[in-house]
């Protein structure tokens, strides 16, 4: 259901939430753009920019306490190589990695969370971003349901005759993990036949755009600024 | 009156050679009701599908409107002719309810503030217009019928081709769905096991077996011949 939250979380009402889509993406761009470069460790540093992404939670209405265990997300995959820098002795490089995983991680969050999909797609267009990758992107997210709609509806289904999915061997999960895409594939394709019958040619349409207000473009050469400074300061 | 729809010699084979339409002739007029009844696999969705050009005959003749199916005008067979799929979660695929519903008509080529007065009105059309931010996986089953019928009304179509409109709806929205759909205009083709609700919104029925039609008569005439 996450990403059915994230979903409803991207259409409540804010200040963060009226922001332009493009000035949006671009400030985000910038905090990753800087989190990714960062090289040492300089805790003031990382404290700034978590603050900042902090006060764009509260701004934005959102759960904080679900949006920081959300963007959490990413810490086991980086702690699996986290394990391997600290065992070939770089600890230093172990902290930068989860601390820069956590911080995109929280980055990428805040924004799908305070930008309802189309838009945010509608926004990444405007910036140039391949039409074919927007597309993906889209469809992407509507698989993701249609994926999880047939897991949940298999492990019902299993329950409902075993008792209980845990009893079911690890060969049988594989063989149901196959069934699981092959069913996916149907349904995608019931909906790629839709879509088909309702005059889809390969290109999604989208909305005329919303025009990029002064204070959008303020907001988003701000948040660059502010994060450049930070790292500039606090080296 | 000349037939909305005219179907002449229609065969379909599968890739793997099976025969799921064995010549089907069939004809609509406008404004008229037809139910398909007949058993599951007898090839009343697959005759359907051929209506939108999303399945190609390996022989026979489609004309809509007078315009007869064609690679060249698919696009325009596809706007007259609005086809409401079984399953409304596979035809509801936009983030809400009005970018789903505005999707065909951006899809023409139509400039987005005509898209949104169409979607608009469609939405109001089936009693969905307070649900239009909703993402549609949040709604009913009988609402997302309702959404799936505005996201085809939005394309103004000739036709309706609705496949096995009642399922998942429970009887209150079977109601709805009759009342909504006895209240359009357009010619509708209902295919369903659903006899009484075909009864009350088709006066005739054609009856499928083995991918042909086996008779076409009233329902009950239907009913009684097929033991259905």
């Amino acid at each position: 259901m996450r990403h059915a939250r994230i979903d409803r979380w991207s259409r409540l009402d804010s200040p963060v939430h009226r922001l332009h889509p493009v000035a949006k993406v671009l400030a985000a761009l910038g905090m990753l753009v800087a989190v990714a470069t960062m090289t040492k460790p300089v805790l003031h540093l990382v404290a700034v920019y978590f603050a900042m992404l902090g006060v764009c939670v509260l701004a934005a209405r959102l759960p904080v306490v679900r949006m920081l265990t959300g963007a959490a997300v990413v810490l086991p995959f980086a702690c699996a190589i986290g394990v391997v820098s600290i065992l070939s002795g770089d600890p230093n490089r172990a902290i930068m990695l989860l601390v820069r995983s956590y911080l995109s991680s929280l980055t990428a969050l805040l924004l799908v969370a305070s930008t309802p999909l189309s838009e945010l797609l509608g926004g990444l267009d405007r910036l140039g971003a391949p039409a074919f990758l927007l597309q993906v992107m889209q469809f992407l997210y509507r698989y993701l349901m249609v994926l999880r709609e047939e897991a949940s509806a298999m492990r019902d289904a299993a329950a409902s005759r075993a008792g209980s999915v845990r009893i079911l061997e690890f060969k049988k999960a594989a063989g149901a993990a196959g069934v699981l895409f092959a069913r996916a594939h149907t349904r995608a394709s019931a909906i790629h036949r839709a879509m088909v019958a309702r005059g889809f040619d390969g290109r999604m349409p989208t909305f005329r755009p919303t025009p990029l207000l002064l204070s959008d473009a303020i907001f988003a050469a701000a948040a660059v600024c502010a994060v450049v400074a930070a790292r500039l300061a606090l080296k | 009156m000349s037939p909305i729809v005219q179907v002449r010699g229609l065969r379909y084979a599968y890739e793997d050679g099976t025969e799921a339409l064995k010549g089907i002739d069939f004809e609509l007029q406008p404004g008229e009701t037809v139910a398909l009844l007949g058993a599951n696999g007898s090839g009343k969705t697959t005759f359907a599908l051929h209506l939108n050009g999303l399945l190609r005959a390996t022989s026979g003749t489609i004309a809509i409107d007078g315009l007869e199916l064609r690679e060249s005008n698919l696009k325009e067979i596809r706007r007259r002719v609005g086809l409401v799929f079984q399953d409304s979660d596979n035809q509801l695929f936009m983030p809400t309810v009005l970018e789903d519903v505005a999707f065909a008509p951006l899809a023409a080529g139509i400039n987005s503030t005509a898209a949104l007065a169409k979607a608009w009105l469609a939405l109001e059309q089936v009693g969905m217009a307070h649900k239009a931010g909703k993402a549609p996986w949040h709604l009913s089953a009988g609402e997302k019928k309702r959404v799936a019928i505005a996201g085809i009304l939005a394309e103004e179509p000739k036709i309706l081709v609705l496949d096995e409109p009642t399922t998942f709806l429970d009887p209150p929205g079977q109601r709805g769905l009759a009342e909504l759909l006895s209240s359009l205009p357009q010619a509708k083709i209902l295919i369903t096991h659903d006899v009484p609700f075909a009864a009350r919104l088709a006066e005739v029925a054609v009856f499928f077996q083995e991918g042909r039609i086996a008779a076409k008569d009233t329902i009950p005439t239907i009913v009684r011949q097929f033991d259905w």
